[in-house]
């Protein structure tokens, strides 16, 4: 299918339809700032940092916030500023494809199994079901203890495992739209599955989906998070949040801000990813708020 | 095949052995984040709900979106710094044996307690308050507005009631989503529980425990959503009316 000049219009005309009305609420646009501002820390901070985000300092060990070290030094010497400022690139870049994949897979799997109906989508959603029960930081930890932790592996293992609850979503808006008319005059045309799914279900679904994807971001980035915080994520001396807060959490009593600067910027991200999507799915007329996050 | 869940690797001894007293602990834990969570989220989200958009709302619910997006590690770690280190009230991680006694667990298991209950609660309480919302807005309430039930009356007979029944079924999820956050959050402060032997047979290879907690966790989370959905069956006759229907 060839999208023309019109549709591409159209569809840039939509995108920024949606920002705005996502920008004028208040809670959407402190979401979307915070964003864009991680976004544009994440691309520009290896050429603004002051130090090396692995050289170690013994003589350095534990300094207080100065003029120097502007978020003090941490347990090894290493300064607290640059390792922060450094420490959500992997996240983001993992979890964002990583959702992306989910999407994919999720949102195609769901809607053949809306489509199709029958035995596959019977056993397709059981065995969905069935990986739901297990929670997902046993199944986290298992696949990357048994993988390792590359971002090669993390980016596919969290894309599969986050994706199940998508199944379920499009699936679900599959079967809204499968009743309609115009499903049954696009199959009295005579038009084949796929001119179905691409013509007639994939723009009805699209927003659920897309809403559901942005959601999975958030929480990707949180279990990301928890496993590089329990020391099954990015492997040191790579900077990252999660590793931050769990390396300096020891000695928290005596260097407080080694622990509140990672805080700081993984709170701050998650909380902005959170209000986006909210405002995002507000902006596309879908509530949230009576789902359970599974 | 035995029937039994066999010898642990590393440790030399039965799995049902190394587990009992895990299981008590987490019990212990979740038990009580759950008697605090639960209420605490009933009167929360109904207040929200009633004053929607005025003052009280507005605190609560900012606080309840901070409390359920930030991870569980950071607020637990936040509360460790805060009442732990800055403020000495209580200890900030659990230096008993595995298999010590509620009263020895009692000062120790007030923060983690705390820390689970707090997101639990923030994500009852919002869907809770969505639920009562819609309730209000439906036709039968605003009936019973129109015919002059007094404010309070209306509130528990008419929109509680059906108000919290779909909800059951979402906390019931949400707990067994909260499952994972128990493991990072015993993590956090040592605590004797399941969670932590996650982390520790994982990191030791030890499979046959790691098979063993896998089997105990989604059993656990089977057993909550065939518990909820059995409740809504019970408390709301119009499903079971549906089902014979069928």
């Amino acid at each position: 299918m060839e999208i023309n000049k019109e549709d591409k219009k159209n569809i840039i005309n939509k995108i920024s339809e949606v920002l705005i009305t996502m920008a004028s609420k208040p809670s959407g646009f402190i979401g979307l700032a915070i964003l864009i501002f991680h976004v544009i820390l994440a691309i520009s901070s290896p050429w603004f940092v002051p130090y090396d985000y692995k050289a170690i300092n013994p003589s350095l060990m534990l300094q207080a916030p100065s003029a120097d070290f502007w978020f003090g030094t941490d347990s090894l010497g290493r300064d607290v500023f640059t390792r922060t400022a450094l420490g959500g690139r992997t996240a983001l870049v993992v979890t964002f494809f990583g959702s992306l994949i989910a999407l994919l897979w999720g949102g195609l799997l769901g809607i053949f199994c809306g489509l199709v109906g029958g035995k596959i989508d019977d056993v397709v959603m059981r065995i969905v079901d069935a990986f739901l029960s297990i929670p997902w930081i046993l199944a986290m930890l298992l696949i990357v203890s048994l993988l390792g932790t590359t971002t090669e592996v993390l980016i596919p293992a969290l894309g599969f495992f986050y994706g199940k609850g998508i199944v379920r979503v499009a699936r679900a808006a599959t079967h809204d739209v499968i009743a309609k008319d115009y499903i049954l005059s696009a199959k009295a045309r005579g038009h084949n599955n796929l001119s179905i799914i691409w013509n007639e279900i994939l723009p009805n679904v699209r927003d659920a989906i897309l809403v559901e994807g942005a959601m999975r971001w958030s929480w990707m980035l949180l279990g990301f998070s928890s496993l590089s915080f329990l020391g099954f994520g990015v492997s040191p001396p790579t900077p990252d949040w999660g590793l931050m807060i769990s390396n300096a959490r020891g000695l928290m009593s005596f260097a407080w801000w080694a622990v509140i600067a990672p805080i700081v910027g993984l709170s701050s991200l998650i909380i902005g990813i959170n209000l986006t999507a909210d405002a995002f799915a507000k902006a596309l007329g879908i509530d949230r708020s009576t789902k359970a996050p599974v | 095949m035995q029937g039994n869940f066999g010898y642990s690797l590393s440790g030399q001894m039965p799995i049902t052995e190394v587990l009992g007293p895990r299981v008590k602990n987490s019990l212990i834990l979740a038990s009580a984040a759950i008697i605090i969570g639960i209420p605490t989220a009933l009167i929360l989200g109904i207040i929200t709900a009633l004053w929607r958009d005025k003052f009280p709302d507005i605190i609560i619910s900012t606080i309840a979106i901070f409390s359920m997006t930030i991870p569980e590690f950071i607020s637990a770690t936040l509360l460790i710094l805060v009442v732990a280190i800055w403020l000495e009230w209580l200890p900030g991680i659990v230096i008993v044996s595995t298999d010590a006694t509620f009263l020895e667990l009692l000062p120790n298991i007030i923060l983690p307690v705390i820390a689970i209950a707090m997101i639990m609660t923030a994500h009852m309480a919002r869907m809770v308050r969505s639920s009562v919302i819609q309730v209000m807005a439906s036709d039968y309430v605003q009936m019973a507005i129109l015919k002059g039930v007094p404010y309070w009356k209306m509130v528990f007979k008419h929109v509680l009631p059906n108000a919290l029944l779909p909800a059951i079924n979402v906390v019931a999820l949400t707990i067994a989503w909260l499952l994972g956050g128990v493991v990072v959050t015993e993590v956090v402060f040592n605590y004797p529980g399941l969670g932590r032997l996650v982390i520790e047979s994982i990191s030791n290879r030890d499979l046959p425990v790691v098979q063993a907690l896998a089997i105990i966790l989604a059993s656990i989370y089977v057993s909550i959503n065939l518990i909820a959905d059995l409740m809504t069956l019970m408390l709301n006759p119009r499903l079971k009316s549906m089902q014979i229907r069928k």
